[in-house]
């Protein structure tokens, strides 16, 4: 293994992490101040990519399509919201999985309806399609590092707003106190639905973002929501930095663990059993973290308090 | 549980249909009725399990289908090095079941609610990517069995009806053992730890422990399911261990009405006949199951039997 890979792998493994970061942070919120499973987080990821891939198929221009994706994507959450979900907030969580899984199997089904299921693409801005020398020898793609920029930007906004501003404060309050903050002449309904679009365009913005890299497809969102849901599990649910630190040390471990798994697997063992025990090796890794994260700590590495 | 005849006529009623039920198949399309509905007793008996979980204890398990998947791959990688004796396989499989559900039941059963759904999840999604990556056993394509089980030497599982009805007696025994023990003194205090968990463990009950004893049971018989899938359809696949596979699971316990058993059973026709039945009409049946499931939870609360009952209560009341 050489340095330069390892070098590569690890910005690789923080980009994953990062857009890991953009959808556990909208899950991690609903769920922590509306006690709501949302299994339909990752089809939102989905749409916002199939949202982007159309609209810039309409006007040609990255930029637009992303303003006009996540608006879209944002106005369908709100829907969604106001159709499906306000029923179910003070439903037992196995009534919540449940609904939400009826809404993946539709979206799923439907984007394969509008679209097709042959997966679709999405072009990379001209300007941002190069590669940038890290140091001699090392080249990395613009766009990805973009998607970190990006996502560590999005994730100081968030810092910003749930521990500067009104909003931020009820948010915090809500995630511990929801009962007492509805109390105290807070119209909750209102902020629950500030709070699930929020998510909802931060799900949409990853996967505009990540769409040039994957290709678009249908299910695309349900691997991805089961990393998000261990990144929060891992994090802690509701707090926000558990799961920016969870978010990178999942993309770290998993990007690093597939890159390498074989190679350090060959230090102690023949290469031909080393090539078939890694990929299961690498592909149980963060799981692992998890269970020993939670056989530690069964609340997570930051439990938001009051929980 | 009071057993008087009115709480049993469903159970015995159930039984019996799926009794009769290769007779009246033999005057249509019988290979096809016969595997739909031997698929609908197997995932019954998953379904049965999870029904235990959930309904009894409390244990929302999002990753059911790892325990089928164990099973089903039991049964293939033995098929696979020529191995096939039911005395071996089957023993086999229910251990390995255990073992799986005790390991991860520890580290599960240690976490509430939300976190349990999510590393239950999780966790099934771990043994879904290791299948996948189980290059000597196909992969992610899966695996082909070479023969049905047999017992003894003796292809028993050949045929079809005989398929069948090993099935159906292993439904039934499930059904019983589960019932035996949701009405004992562990099943008492199982059942009190869904209730007030605080309570159990205050008059001196070890709550944990009960949990991951109810959890390898539900994890054994997960396992029997699935080594009777692959027995079925001569086949294994990382997808019988998906996660959407384990929501199907909740799905057939709530279909059914959660907390009953036999309510299981029902829940596991009624998804696969309908699945069956949209599959019929359209491609795209998904499109009309997905708004389905978001009517039946925001509508109909307690599943098709807590649907019947209702409307008979309203009918009664005139």
């Amino acid at each position: 293994m050489s340095f330069t890979l390892l070098i590569v792998q690890t910005l690789n493994g923080l980009q994953f992490g990062v857009l890991l970061f953009l959808i556990a942070a909208g899950l991690t919120l609903v769920f922590g101040v509306m006690d709501f499973i949302n299994l339909a987080h990752g089809v939102q990821y989905m749409l916002g990519a199939y949202l982007a891939v159309m609209f810039y198929a309409l006007t040609g221009n990255f930029l637009i399509a992303l303003v006009a994706a996540l608006g879209a994507a944002l106005l369908f959450g709100l829907l969604l919201e106001f159709t499906v979900f306000r029923h179910l907030y003070d439903r037992d969580h196995l009534e919540q999985v449940i609904a939400t899984f009826g809404i993946i199997l539709f979206l799923n089904q439907g984007v394969k309806v509008v679209w097709g299921a042959a997966p679709l693409s999405l072009p990379i801005p001209e300007i941002l399609s190069g590669t940038v020398v890290l140091s001699p020898g090392i080249l990395y793609p613009v766009w990805r590092l973009m998607i970190i920029g990006s996502g560590l930007a999005v994730a100081l906004i968030l810092y910003l707003l749930v521990s500067r501003t009104r909003v931020g404060m009820l948010v915090r309050a809500g995630a511990t106190h929801a009962p007492i903050v509805s109390a105290l002449g807070v119209d909750i309904r209102r902020l629950f639905m500030i709070v699930f679009g929020f998510g909802t365009m931060l799900a949409a913005f990853a996967g505009v973002m990540i769409a040039p890299i994957l290709s678009v497809e249908p299910g695309m969102g349900d691997s991805v929501l089961i990393l998000a849901f261990v990144v929060i599990v891992i994090g802690g649910i509701g707090s926000m930095r558990g799961a920016f630190i969870a978010a990178l040390l999942i993309g770290l471990v998993d990007t690093l663990g597939r890159s390498f798994a074989i190679d350090i697997l060959r230090l102690v063992m023949p290469p031909s059993p080393a090539r078939t025990v890694g990929p299961a090796i690498a592909s149980m890794l963060i799981y692992v973290l998890m269970a020993l994260v939670l056989y530690f700590r069964p609340a997570g590495l930051f439990p938001a308090k009051g929980r | 549980m009071s057993l008087n005849r009115r709480t049993e006529a469903l159970p015995i009623a159930i039984f019996l249909v799926l009794a009769l039920a290769p007779v009246a198949a033999s005057f249509g399309a019988e290979t096809y009725l016969l595997g739909l509905f031997t698929r609908v007793m197997i995932y019954g008996i998953a379904a049965l399990a999870l029904d235990f979980l959930c309904g009894y204890g409390g244990l929302v398990s999002f990753g059911h289908a790892a325990f089928v998947g164990i099973g089903a791959y039991t049964a293939a990688i033995f098929g696979a090095h020529g191995v096939s004796e039911i005395a071996i396989t089957l023993p086999v499989a229910l251990i390995v079941s255990a073992l799986f559900a005790y390991l991860t039941g520890t580290v599960c059963l240690r976490t509430k609610s939300v976190y349990f759904i999510m590393i239950t999840l999780a966790f099934g999604q771990m043994i879904y990517f290791v299948a996948g990556s189980l290059s000597p056993y196909g992969g992610d394509d899966g695996l082909t069995l070479p023969l049905r089980s047999t017992l003894f030497g003796f292809p028993i599982l050949e045929n079809d009806r005989a398929l069948y009805y090993a099935v159906l007696a292993f439904l039934l025994g499930s059904y019983l053992l589960l019932r035996a023990i949701v009405a004992s003194r562990f099943g008492r205090v199982f059942r009190g730890s869904k209730e007030n968990p605080t309570r159990m463990a205050t008059i001196g009950f070890d709550v944990f422990r009960y949990q991951r004893v109810a959890y390898v049971i539900a994890g054994c018989i997960g396992g029997l399911a699935g080594f009777l899938l692959a027995n079925a359809t001569e086949f294994v696949s990382p997808s019988y261990m998906s996660w959407q596979r384990s929501g199907e699971l909740i799905i057939m316990v709530l279909f059914g009405g959660i907390g009953t058993l036999h309510g299981a059973i029902v829940g596991a026709a009624a998804f696969l006949l309908l699945e069956d039945m949209l599959g019929g009409v359209t491609e795209n049946w998904k499109l009309i199951f997905g708004p389905m499931l978001v009517l039946i939870v925001l509508f109909a609360r307690g599943g098709l039997l807590g649907l019947a009952s209702s409307i008979k209560e309203r009918l009664s009341r005139g």
